[in-house]
């Protein structure tokens, strides 16, 4: 589903950003990148939605070399993926509801589809009753779970988190892990990126482990636990 | 469907939420269209007078004071013969000065006159009305005996015609310079709009938003605000008009004639809403491509 061969990443100025990055990933797979932040997490993720392109190597999506692609083709990519970004990208200039709407306004969706679909995406992070506030009066929690809602909306076949719980105490954090394991079992395709190892404690998942832009492993969690620790000495 | 709805009705929210800034831009759009426009009517106008006046192209012959009946007759066979005549008036000057009384309203005066001082006259209506043709008609008729005076009564129009073209060209680049300027000014007022929904744009992009996607509600800007700055433009010209109008009943009373502006036509005003729209569309157009060209992914 997501092939990796050989990627580099110079970002302009210099700052290699990924070295020589190869994995793949199967359909319905459920992957943590670890790493140091600036270990290359958010770059890899940039990489497969084309927000940014690699230098060297392919970045296979779907069996479509995504460094390549058209910008005309971009956005007919990026939909079907979900897409949670480190820093939200709410907008506070719509209610809760409106937010997650966007997704499905791109798309030119029926309008009273769109209206189910979004209280579905809205009920399965809990944010139901809040549909109609302001995202900035939300928690970071719940800002979180409705950036989750407008990704999920569009029901994407691939689900790109970059550091969800980043900023989150464990007990919300363990919600937020608690969600991506449901859409994992109905066989979305889950990326996720994190520097807090804690939340793999109870997760047997596969981990790809970046340093400075290496990978260092590509094990499941039983040999993770060492390489990570290795990477961090 | 809905969708687009909900898009016109946000931009029209958002196009009312800056009442002031709207209106402004709506009404710099009117004005500088209306100038263009005003003066292509009143060209309009003097070119329907023109018309009128010099139809049917005429030179008045006016013979000498001393000039006799036979000599008269004359004069009149020889003009009959005239290949370049179609028809031909005599005006005997006693005509001349009852008709002179009448229409000017100056009885008084030309009562207290000793003697008639208006000569017999010949008015002569040629076949072709071609300027040059004409000229060399007059001064070939200027020339036949007991003629004083030939005058080519339509030259003037023809004058007139030669400063209409004149007219027209300068109202061409004035509308060409206001054009380029109304595109201007869509284009910044875009570029302001998309300064204040940049996050907007910027996730609509990541979550898979076209190019035209993020386009059309700008679009859908550009256009409703030209369209309303053209109305603006057309209220502005009308209302002229009828002012102008109104001033212009007074004095024709006076001078005992029927003259009116006329208004923009149907076809002239619906012309001037859509080039408008059209203008504004286009600004919008350039604005968003601006950006999106310069936030495209590396």
């Amino acid at each position: 589903m997501i092939r990796f061969n050989q990627v580099n990443k110079r970002y302009p100025g210099g700052y290699q950003a990924l070295k020589n990055v190869s994995f793949e990933i199967a359909k319905g797979e459920m992957v943590f990148i670890t790493g140091h932040s600036g270990a290359g997490k958010s770059t890899l993720l940039k990489l497969i939605a084309a927000i940014e392109r690699p230098n060297l190597g392919s970045v296979i999506v779907n069996n479509q070399n995504v460094g390549v692609l058209k910008e005309r083709a971009i956005p007919y990519l990026r939909r079907n993926l979900g897409i949670i970004f480190q820093d939200h990208k709410l907008l506070f200039d719509r209610n809760v509801f409106d937010n997650v709407m966007l997704p499905l306004q791109i798309c030119g969706f029926d309008y009273r589809e769109s209206h189910k679909r979004v209280r579905a995406a809205l009920d399965k992070v809990g944010l139901l009753k809040r549909e109609k506030s302001n995202p900035i009066t939300l928690s970071g929690g719940e800002q979180q779970r409705l950036c989750i809602a407008r990704a999920i909306v569009n029901r994407p076949t691939i689900l790109l988190a970059d550091e969800p719980t980043g900023n989150l105490d464990a007990e919300y954090a363990h919600e937020i892990m608690a969600i991506f394991k449901s859409f994992h079992q109905v066989g979305v395709t889950l990326l996720i990126s994190t520097h807090d190892e804690s939340v793999l404690q109870d997760t047997d998942v596969r981990v790809l482990a970046l340093r400075h832009g290496e990978l260092q492993s590509a094990s499941s969690l039983s040999g993770q636990a060492a390489s990570t620790r290795s990477g961090q000495a | 469907m809905r969708h687009a709805i909900a898009q016109i009705a946000g931009v029209l929210r958002r196009m009312f939420a800056s009442k002031l800034a709207g209106l402004l831009s709506i009404l710099v759009t009117g004005i500088a269209l209306s100038l263009p426009a005003g003066m292509y009517v009143m060209l309009q106008n003097a070119q329907g007078l023109v018309e009128q006046l010099s139809g049917t192209p005429q030179i008045s012959l006016f013979l000498t004071m001393d000039t006799k009946e036979d000599d008269v007759d004359k004069l009149r066979k020889q003009l009959a013969q005239h290949p370049a005549i179609a028809r031909t008036e005599f005006v005997p000057r006693n005509q001349a000065l009852e008709h002179l009384k009448e229409s000017t309203g100056l009885s008084d005066v030309i009562g207290g006159l000793k003697q008639n001082p208006l000569p017999d006259a010949f008015i002569v209506y040629p076949k072709q009305g071609e300027a040059h043709a004409l000229e060399e008609l007059r001064n070939e008729l200027a020339k036949l005996p007991k003629v004083e005076l030939a005058q080519l009564d339509s030259a003037w129009a023809y004058k007139l015609e030669a400063l209409l073209k004149f007219g027209r060209m300068v109202v061409l680049i004035l509308a060409s310079l206001l054009s380029l300027a109304l595109i201007a000014i869509t284009f910044n007022t875009i570029r302001l709009q998309i300064l204040t929904q940049r996050d907007e744009i910027e996730v609509a992009r990541l979550i898979g938003a076209t190019n035209g996607f993020i386009r059309r509600p700008f679009l859908y800007f550009g256009a409703i605000q030209g369209l309303l700055g053209g109305i603006m433009a057309w209220l502005i010209i009308s209302l002229s008009m009828l002012l102008l109008n109104w001033q212009l009943d007074a004095l024709s009373q006076l001078y005992a004639s029927q003259f009116s502006l006329h208004l923009l036509s149907p076809g002239d005003s619906l012309t001037l809403m859509l080039f408008s729209m059209y203008l504004g569309w286009l600004g919008a157009w350039l604005s968003v491509a601006r950006h999106l060209s310069q936030n495209e992914p590396r």
